[in-house]
């Protein structure tokens, strides 16, 4: 770990300005991926601006036009466990719930799981190429062990994978990120923050230095009847997906009226596929229905050594996990 | 001899200890904090094999608080004999001498240490080091390398891990001709023990140049000797504290590299250093050989064992022959005439491995155990019917009788507990809420050893008795059973008992290891206190000689801390008494237990056991659950039934993380592992483990020991991944062969329902 100017922001204002003013600072909130980078010499900021004071962002409160605020500064665990959340978006509490471990929800806050880095081994390994750590020093995962890397949108510069579950559901929601600058406030549509590595797999996502997330946006469509998370992973807990899906249907009539279907643990983001959202809709919720949108979801998967069997994985999950949310609540 | 009546002995009692852990009054060998400490950080090797050309250490140096860097280059002199360097638990070969060229040996090897003022200061130092190498092409990977697979070497520890047999009969013949065969190829990888305290050395230089050494062992005179002998200093000088630790599992049967750099940067610069060891370093030492195992077995029709054949190659470094009993245990308990065993090693570019928890048993039951599961399908007979068919009532590979071998009994209870007779022996056939459900089995043995060791047995005149001795307590429960053995003998209430351990001071103890801990120093403490004993009785003679005086030992008794004659209160002498009337203030009797030797060589002496296992199989994505789990022990007597249950429930858990979880993943291509931190070297977490029960089956056994106790460290893991392997068998009609049994084996070359 590298010496770091360590400041404090009392509120958003202040936090962008001291970023902006701080061209190799990083923003601190519950700091369970920070941290570790930093002790793992891979980020090195000469500043880390503290902004868990900032008591406005940390609360979860309803929108005018329906729907529910998340705080960027509410903890994983307090947002999982809100009565509103669970109630209106179980999807997003189960998805929360699947991740990392009880202590570390604890800590985490949920801006901070949007910022969180690939748990590649390489990406951590100083010793060892990394272009996303080290632009242009190559990739070590795409020749080397990659059981657990990308079969989605990966390219020849990286094949990471984006780790968090609770992001899953998030995609799968449309929910909206709120973002301040010195320059005013932005809104991003969810699926729009995180971005595929292409030839810059440096940049996990399309906030820039200087912005600060200040909330997320749920919108007013709930799926609070047919809606499931699974996650598939090497055990019950404190593991990352080796592929999750997150389901949720509106269905009337015996027919699926709108659908939802984002992936985790196999891209450099969440994934959605909206061609096979689309195909389900009108169709009736079963296997054959589920089958063709796991083909489709899954057409232009690309498997590598040792990650071959997520394609497998993805789509058997994609229809086990559209059943349940189906046949849930029925 | 019935003189001693064991009143705590075979209770469950708390851990004596237990309070001191949990109030966090225990202190570890990286808490002790003394004035003027400097911090001392390890630098690793990022290359597997070559040489270091170069080194920057100038910008570090600068930083003010950096007070010097170690390299080979400026490293003290040490002891230039490699036999210097070897510890009680070193292979044959030559052993890791830290910074001692400019060679890489290994990835991970320390190439440095930086010493500074605070941990950060040294640690951001470390950083700043640059290190020119000339690399060498090398070679870790074992199944890829097999050609160069040859007989390990013999040294010293060749005593306590014999090479296999010589073969009998003729293997290969009576497998072409048997009517049912079984074979297999099996395979594992590196495992690391990553026990969570994590390696660490205080060295505190004292003003006479004495050094008092806080560091994590599983034996203080172990790194005593090896402290003394690599640095010329004498014994008396050195001594080695390590009164708990935080789990090892063996990791801690060998000094590890940052005992030695911590006792160098204290010499060379006459202050008092800690070293401790990150996680990631704690994957650059000893550790479980990956290994590759064949088995041939073969029957008669009505599932008679006709023929044994098992090889196994496994991994060590270039610098030492690591070795371990990984093929001997089939022909031990199964009965064949024709046998060949076979083992070999397979040197690379790697860190000499370790003893690890169960060490080669849990490697060889492996493939033993499956291809026996094999075999009784291959013979239609249920595997337990198959092993009682097979049941061997003395040690066939060696000729010598058990001493004894409740593993029947064992069979029975646990296969009665776990409802073993409502299985459907057909693979596929048995499911519950859509998932296969799979019952499967497997039998365990590891051997019972006893060496030499010392205690001693204080008593005050305050009635307070101290036991001690140099052993170790890594989590086992050897604080307790050993204050329980020490308060019967002494026929004192537990509470004015106290058992130490982990100090070089104390009274010369082996390593703590290989379950031979409650035997070897069980022993040594009874010896001490019937040392105390005949002294305490001789004292009595000169203060009540009318009473007294004439009797034998068997006419007195100690009960309720008095000396009496046996079954009369009258004339009792309180223990404090005694030691009072010697006008000291405390009598001591220090002594060495020696293993009957001559007697014990006569026999097999082992433990045994049966596990019997349920596994949930959602065979579509690949998923497999322990949902339920049966051990049944058989290992002597039992000291103390809750310490030894949790050293039990520890091997399961193990053994399911072995067969379903652990793996220490390794890119060849840098010779580095990948995976070397708790988020992805993955061990089970508390929602993979349900149902899990422990029986212990009584046994009787005069010739292991007095105390009759055989040690369980290691025999709750061993038959647990064959079970294990076996129950997934059973739910999916699949074999799999190599561990762990990971989701996209399950998942792969799916039989979809219908």
């Amino acid at each position: 770990m590298v010496p770091f100017n360590y400041l404090i922001a009392k509120d958003a204002d202040e936090a962008v300005a001291l970023s902006i003013r701080n061209i190799k600072s990083k923003l601190i909130a519950g700091g369970t991926n920070l941290i570790d980078l930093m002790k793992e010499n891979v980020s090195k900021p000469d500043t880390v601006i503290d902004i868990n004071k900032i008591d406005s962002l940390s609360a979860i409160t309803e929108l005018s036009e329906g729907g529910l605020r998340l705080g960027a500064l509410a903890k994983n665990a307090d947002t999982a466990y809100d009565n509103r959340v669970q109630k209106r978006y179980p999807l997003l509490s189960d998805a929360i719930l699947a991740g990392a471990s009880a202590q570390l929800r604890n800590m985490a806050s949920n801006g901070g799981n949007l910022l969180q880095r690939t748990r590649c081994y390489y990406f951590y390994d100083t010793a060892t190429p990394c272009n996303k750590r080290d632009p242009g020093t190559g990739c070590s995962a795409r020749g080397g062990y990659n059981r657990i890397h990308a079969i989605l949108g990966a390219s020849e510069s990286c094949i990471a994978v984006f780790p968090s579950d609770m992001c899953v559901a998030l995609s799968a929601l449309d929910a909206r990120i709120n973002i301040q600058s010195t320059f005013g406030c932005r809104v991003i549509d969810f699926r729009d923050f995180h971005r595929l590595p292409g030839d810059s797999p440096e940049l996990d996502n399309h906030l820039q230095h200087g912005e600060l997330i200040t909330s997320i946006d749920l919108p007013n469509e709930s799926f609070d009847l047919n809606h499931s998370y699974l996650k598939l992973r090497d055990r019950s807990s404190y593991a990352f997906a080796l592929v999750s899906v997150a389901t949720a249907f509106k269905i009337e009539d015996g027919l699926i009226m709108d659908a939802r279907l984002a992936l985790g643990g196999v891209a450099h983001k969440p994934w959605r596929n909206t061609e096979a959202e689309d195909y389900m809709k009108g169709k009736a919720p079963n296997v054959q229905t589920f089958a063709e949108a796991s083909k489709i979801n899954l057409s232009d998967a690309k498997g590598y050594e040792h990650n071959r069997f997520k394609i497998e994985l993805a789509k058997r999950a994609i229809i086990r996990n559209c059943l349940t949310a189906a046949n849930k609540n029925s | 001899m019935s003189i001693i009546e064991r009143k705590y002995f075979g209770q469950a009692l708390n851990r004596v200890d237990g309070y001191a852990k949990v109030t966090g009054e225990a202190k570890y060998a990286a808490e002790f904090n003394v004035p003027e400490l400097l911090y001392g950080y390890i630098i690793n090797s990022t290359i597997t094999r070559g040489e270091i050309k170069s080194i920057e250490t100038e910008t570090a140096l600068d930083i003010e608080g950096v007070v010097e860097i170690f390299t080979y280059q400026n490293r003290p002199d040490t002891a230039w004999l490699d036999l210097k360097y070897s510890d009680m638990d070193a292979p044959p070969g030559v052993p890791f001498k830290p910074l001692h060229n400019n060679k890489i040996r290994f990835n991970g090897q320390p190439i440095a240490l930086v010493v500074a003022e605070s941990f950060e200061l040294a640690r951001y130092a470390a950083t700043l080091v640059k290190f020119v190498y000339e690399i060498d092409l090398h070679e870790t990977e074992l199944q890829t390398n097999l050609t160069s697979a040859r007989k390990p070497k013999k040294g010293l520890a060749s005593i306590l891990k014999p090479g296999p047999p010589k073969a009998k009969g003729n293997a290969e013949e009576a497998f072409n001709n048997a009517l049912l065969k079984a074979s297999g190829k099996f395979v594992h990888g590196m495992e690391h023990h990553n026990p969570i305290e994590m390696f660490a050395s205080t060295v505190v230089y004292g003003k006479d140049g004495k050094l008092k050494i806080y560091d994590k062992t599983q034996g203080a005179i172990n790194s005593q000797l090896y402290v003394a002998n690599v640095f010329g200093k004498a014994y008396k000088n050195i001594r080695v504290i390590s009164h708990f630790v935080g789990g090892a599992f063996g990791s801690g049967l060998r000094p590890q590299y940052q005992l030695f750099l911590a006792v160098m940067a204290s010499l060379a610069l006459k202050r008092s250093v800690r070293v401790s060891m990150n996680r990631h370093q704690m994957f650059t030492f000893g550790h479980r050989p990956a290994t590759v195992q064949n088995t041939r077995f073969s029957s008669d029709k009505d599932g008679m064992i006709q023929s044994l054949y098992h090889d196994a190659a496994g991994e060590t470094s270039r610098f030492e022959d690591y070795s371990e009993i990984v093929v001997n245990w089939s022909n031990m308990i199964y009965p064949s005439e024709n046998v060949e065993l076979g083992y070999k090693l397979v040197p690379l570019d790697v860190a000499s491995p370790l003893d690890m928890r169960a060490p080669g048993g849990v490697t060889g039951l492996h493939p033993i155990e499956c291809t026996i599961d094999m075999l009784a399908y291959e013979a239609r007979i249920d595997p337990v019917k198959f092993r009682l068919i097979n049941y061997s009532s003395f040690d066939n590979s060696s000729g010598k009788p058990w001493s004894s071998k409740e593993l029947k009994e064992c069979f029975r209870q646990a296969a009665k507990k776990f409802g073993w007779e409502k299985r459907n022996a057909d693979p596929r056939s048995m499911t519950r809420e859509g998932k296969l459900i799979g019952w499967g089995m497997a039998a365990g043995i590891w051997e019972a050893l006893q060496l030499p060791a010392r205690a001693e047995a204080l008593l005050k005149t305050d009635g307070k008795l101290i036991v001690s001795s140099a052993t170790a307590d890594i989590g086992t429960g050897t604080y307790t059973i050993m204050t329980q053995i020490a308060a019967d003998c002494m026929g004192m209430d537990i509470a004015d008992v106290e058992f130490r351990l982990g100090d070089s001071d104390m009274p010369v103890a082996p390593i703590q290891g290989g379950s031979l801990t409650s035997a070897t120093i069980g022993m040594a403490v009874q010896t001490a206190c019937l040392g105390l004993q005949t002294a305490l009785i001789k004292q009595a003679k000169k203060i009540k000689p009318e009473q007294f005086r004439g009797k034998n030992r068997e006419d007195l008794e100690f009960m309720g801390g008095n000396l009496r004659i046996r079954g009369s209160s009258d004339h009792a002498l309180s223990l404090p008494e005694i030691v009072s009337s010697t006008g000291k203030k405390e009598m001591i009797c220090r002594n060495t237990s020696l293993p009957r030797v001559l007697k014990q060589r006569k026999y097999n002496r082992s433990a045994h056991s049966a596990v019997f296992v349920e596994v949930e199989v959602d065979e579509e994505l690949g998923l497999a659950k322990v949902s339920r789990m049966v051990s049944a022990i058989a290992a002597g007597k039992i000291i103390n039934p809750k310490t030894a249950r949790s050293q039990i429930l520890g091997g399961m858990v193990w053994g399911i993380s072995k067969a379903l979880h652990e793996e220490s993943i390794m890119d060849h291509r840098f010779g580095r592992i990948i995976n070397s931190n708790l988020g992805e070297y993955h061990i089970p977490v508390n929602a993979d483990i349900n149902e899990l029960e422990v029986i212990f089956v009584n046994e009787e056994d005069t010739i292991v020991n007095d105390l009759q106790i055989k040690g369980i460290g290691e025999i709750g893991m061993v038959g647990v991944p064959p079970a294990i392997a076996n129950a997934i068998f059973h739910a999916t009609g699949r074999r799999f062969y190599d561990l762990p049994i990971k989701l996209d084996k399950i998942m792969a070359e799916p039989r979809m329902k219908g």
